[in-house]
């Protein structure tokens, strides 16, 4: 397809005419955020923006509360995760870049949970499909936080400690989740217990352990 | 020989055949919860419904016995209502807890919501709760909330192990699956209940969370867990590492042969895949030190070499396992016919193994009948053994035999001090690799094409299913190269070629190929 270029005008084709219009715009955005900045310099004229610069990272933009950010995982009331490891986000993930692994949880009617949960967010294209395949509402993307940026790879995975707190950031110290599972602060192993988050007695799970049920 | 009519397609079928055989032979399928090949009709699920001409009401497919000239209709609008209202009646307590269940992806309750159901639930009232999550044996876990009670399992005990675990217990909308007071679902094929289970209400704990059935790859295969050779289909996952610890199978399910297994697996069979991706052996290890095929090979040949110029070959001893397929064993045997002296022997004296009149057999070794074919047997492998620790033997080549368990740890110790080269070639560490001087790694037979002949003489062929892992090889490869390294001809390239030239030598086999075997093997 030819590209049509449009035609100027006599008065574009003059020139100088055009010069001194753009020289205009620059002189007043130039004049205007010269006085602004110096009034709110002195504390004057707070409602007044100056140029359409917004001062990152101290000032942000509006984002609208259905922007697709950042993930987080939802908690339960005791809090662990209300992710019942279904796998339905890492398989309808066209990006291949959650990852998943399922165990088991005491309680009969939860059954399921994941002991790791990672969201490499080098490879994820924000298409939001894991929020919408996700049954149980586990699964968010509305932290509005946008700036992610590292210095590796792996430090654009997300883990579970991440996913469950959006404010931690990497490096991460210390690991705060009480229930069982694959934890990257401790090289993989498996940390945490049922006890620390239900209290210790008789967990659920054994209620039908090793006995077959009542009839 | 009654004719009968299903959905305008005609077909003569034997006396006694019931509708859903006869639409089976004609390829119309009839949806069944209840109804298995392999157990007595029960009749209690209802969704086979069918419209029987002249009947007046629907008819169930499964307990139906053909008549002639029966005109039978699976499509009509009264046999889709029909089929609706058994599915929302069956659904009506039913979690839906399908995102936290192991069936989901292979339910038939979801299959067949997605192909004759698709109503809008009328159920409002409260669920009925039952016990969730109970392990009722060493490998199954039972989710009662989810049972249709088709009653397969209790049938699959009653009649085909008569060990009569299950029973149905309660009535009407408490009815529920369990076992007996005091029994365990320990027999030897418990795992056999979770694939005739065509809901979630038994699945296999062992596979349990492991991964979602949708990321299974398929491939079918033979047991090598007992010279029965059942017919297997193996279910494993290349692409998602992060999912069982890095193991690539995930399961175990039979696949049906009327002559071998039928429908059925034992649990041994059932759960000896561990082995492809545990206890390994990945590189080659010369004397402890990792070393390339070539190094290794090269080494073996020389001292292979310099018997046969001392004319020692007699010094020189292979035991090759009758795990190996026909392929491994002849391309083994063959190498050692070149070398005149060198005794090649098969014949291990037999390890106490389960057995019984179903499946299992006490020879744990899935080609014990091709070691006889190919006439491995003749020499007793004690008397190598014996003449190994007296200091007579001087390279022992030990192909996927475990000698500590065949012979005692003190033997192998000893002969270990006493043999110039010990060789051992297979898949596994195990004690006899710990004591060897050469660790040769042999690809597991998951990762190997090659064919066995079970206990009653049938070829059947097991395929490649998984890249070999680490620098293993194919038994036989291992074997062409070392042939290669001493200077003899192996007269074949690849393994086709390597399987015709072995049929052409050994009499029964005579004629057989590849294609000849297919999926369900042929008895010679």
């Amino acid at each position: 397809m030819a590209i049509r270029k449009r035609e100027l005008t006599f008065w574009e084709k003059l020139y100088l005419p055009q010069i001194f219009s753009g020289l205009k715009l620059t002189m007043k955005h130039f004049f205007v955020n010269l006085f602004i900045h110096m009034a709110h310099r002195l504390g004057l004229m707070k409602n007044s923006s100056a140029a359409v610069t917004i001062q990152y990272p101290e000032e942000r933009r509006w984002l609208a509360p259905r922007l697709r950010t950042r993930h987080r995982l939802m908690l339960r009331e005791e809090g662990t995760p209300r992710c019942v490891g279904c796998m339905m986000c890492e398989t309808i993930c066209p990006a291949k870049c959650i990852t998943i692994v399922a165990g088991e949880h005491p309680d009969p009617n939860v059954e399921k949970y994941p002991t790791r949960f990672d969201i490499d967010l080098g490879k994820c294209v924000y298409c939001g499909y894991c929020v919408e395949a996700c049954p149980e509402d586990a699964i968010r993307m509305d932290t509005q936080i946008l700036d992610i940026a590292a210095y590796s790879r792996d430090a654009m995975k997300l883990d579970m400690h991440e996913l469950l707190n959006p404010t931690l950031r990497k490096p991460l110290k210390e690991c705060e989740l009480k229930f069982p599972h694959k934890c990257a602060i401790h090289d993989g192993k498996i940390t945490g217990s049922w006890d620390a988050v239900y209290g210790k007695g008789p967990k659920k799970s054994n209620q039908f352990e090793s006995e077959t049920p009542s009839h | 020989m009654p004719k009968i009519t299903i959905d305008g397609k005609t077909i003569e079928v034997a006396a006694g055949t019931t509708v859903i055989q006869a639409a089976e032979q004609v390829g119309v399928f009839i949806p069944r919860y209840c109804y298995h090949p392999g157990l007595s009709v029960a009749g209690n699920c209802r969704i086979c419904l069918v419209d029987v001409e002249k009947a007046p009401k629907l008819q169930i497919a499964c307990n139906t016995p053909v008549a002639e000239g029966m005109v039978v209709n699976t499509t009509s609008k009264k046999v889709t209502d029909g089929q609706q209202s058994v599915l929302e009646f069956l659904l009506a307590n039913h979690p839906l807890d399908c995102p936290v269940c192991d069936q989901s992806g292979e339910c038939d309750l979801q299959n067949f919501y997605m192909q004759y159901g698709r109503y809008d639930p009328r159920f409002e009232e409260q669920k009925n709760k039952k016990p969730k999550a109970v392990p009722i044996g060493p490998t199954v876990m039972l989710d009662a909330e989810r049972c249709v009670l088709c009653s397969r399992c209790v049938r699959f005990t009653d009649e085909i192990t008569k060990t009569g675990e299950f029973g149905i217990f309660n009535r009407g909308e408490k009815a529920e699956i369990g076992l007996y007071p005091g029994k365990t679902l320990d027999n030897d094929y418990s795992g056999n209940v979770v694939d005739i289970c065509p809901v979630g209400a038994l699945t296999d704990r062992d596979f349990r969370f492991k991964a979602r059935v949708w990321y299974l790859s398929t491939a079918p295969s033979v047991c090598n867990g007992c010279s029965q050779g059942c017919n297997i289909d193996v279910h494993y996952v290349l692409d998602r590492p992060h999912l069982a610890d890095g193991a690539r199978v995930m399961r175990l399910k039979p696949r049906y042969n009327a002559d071998v297994n039928q429908w059925w697996i034992c649990d041994e069979g059932r759960y000896g895949f561990k082995s492809a991706d545990q206890d390994r052996i990945e590189k080659i290890s010369l004397k402890g030190a990792v070393a390339a095929w070539d190094i290794a090979l090269t080494q073996i040949a020389t001292a292979v070499t310099k018997l046969k110029a001392a004319n020692q070959l007699s010094a020189m001893a292979v035991i090759p396992s009758a795990q190996l397929t026909i392929e491994d064993l002849y391309a083994v045997k063959k190498l050692t016919d070149q070398l005149p002296g060198v005794v090649c022997t098969a014949q291990v004296p037999p390890l106490p193994g389960k057995s019984d009149d179903l499946l299992m057999k006490a020879d744990k070794n899935p080609n014990s009948a091709g070691v006889a074919l190919l006439e491995l047997d003749k020499t007793p492998a004690s008397s190598i053994i014996e003449a190994a620790v007296s200091g007579q033997i001087k390279i022992l080549w030990v192909i996927g035999q475990d000698l500590v368990k065949l012979f005692g740890e003190e033997k192998v110790k000893q002969l270990a001090q006493k043999v110039e080269l010990f060789i051992y070639q297979g898949p596994n560490t195990n004690k006899t690799s710990s004591y060897a001087h050469v660790v040769l790694p042999a690809s597991h037979y998951l990762e190997k094409d090659g064919t066995f002949i079970n206990v009653q003489n049938r070829v059947q062929r097991i395929g490649k299913i998984l890249p070999a892992l680490g620098d293993s090889k194919a038994d036989w490869q291992i074997v062409a190269a070392l042939a290669a390294k001493l200077g003899l001809t192996a007269g074949w390239k690849s393994l086709p070629e390597l399987f015709v030239a072995a049929a052409a030598e050994v009499k029964p086999l005579n004629g057989l190929t590849y294609e000849k075997i297919g999926q369900q093997g042929f008895t010679v």
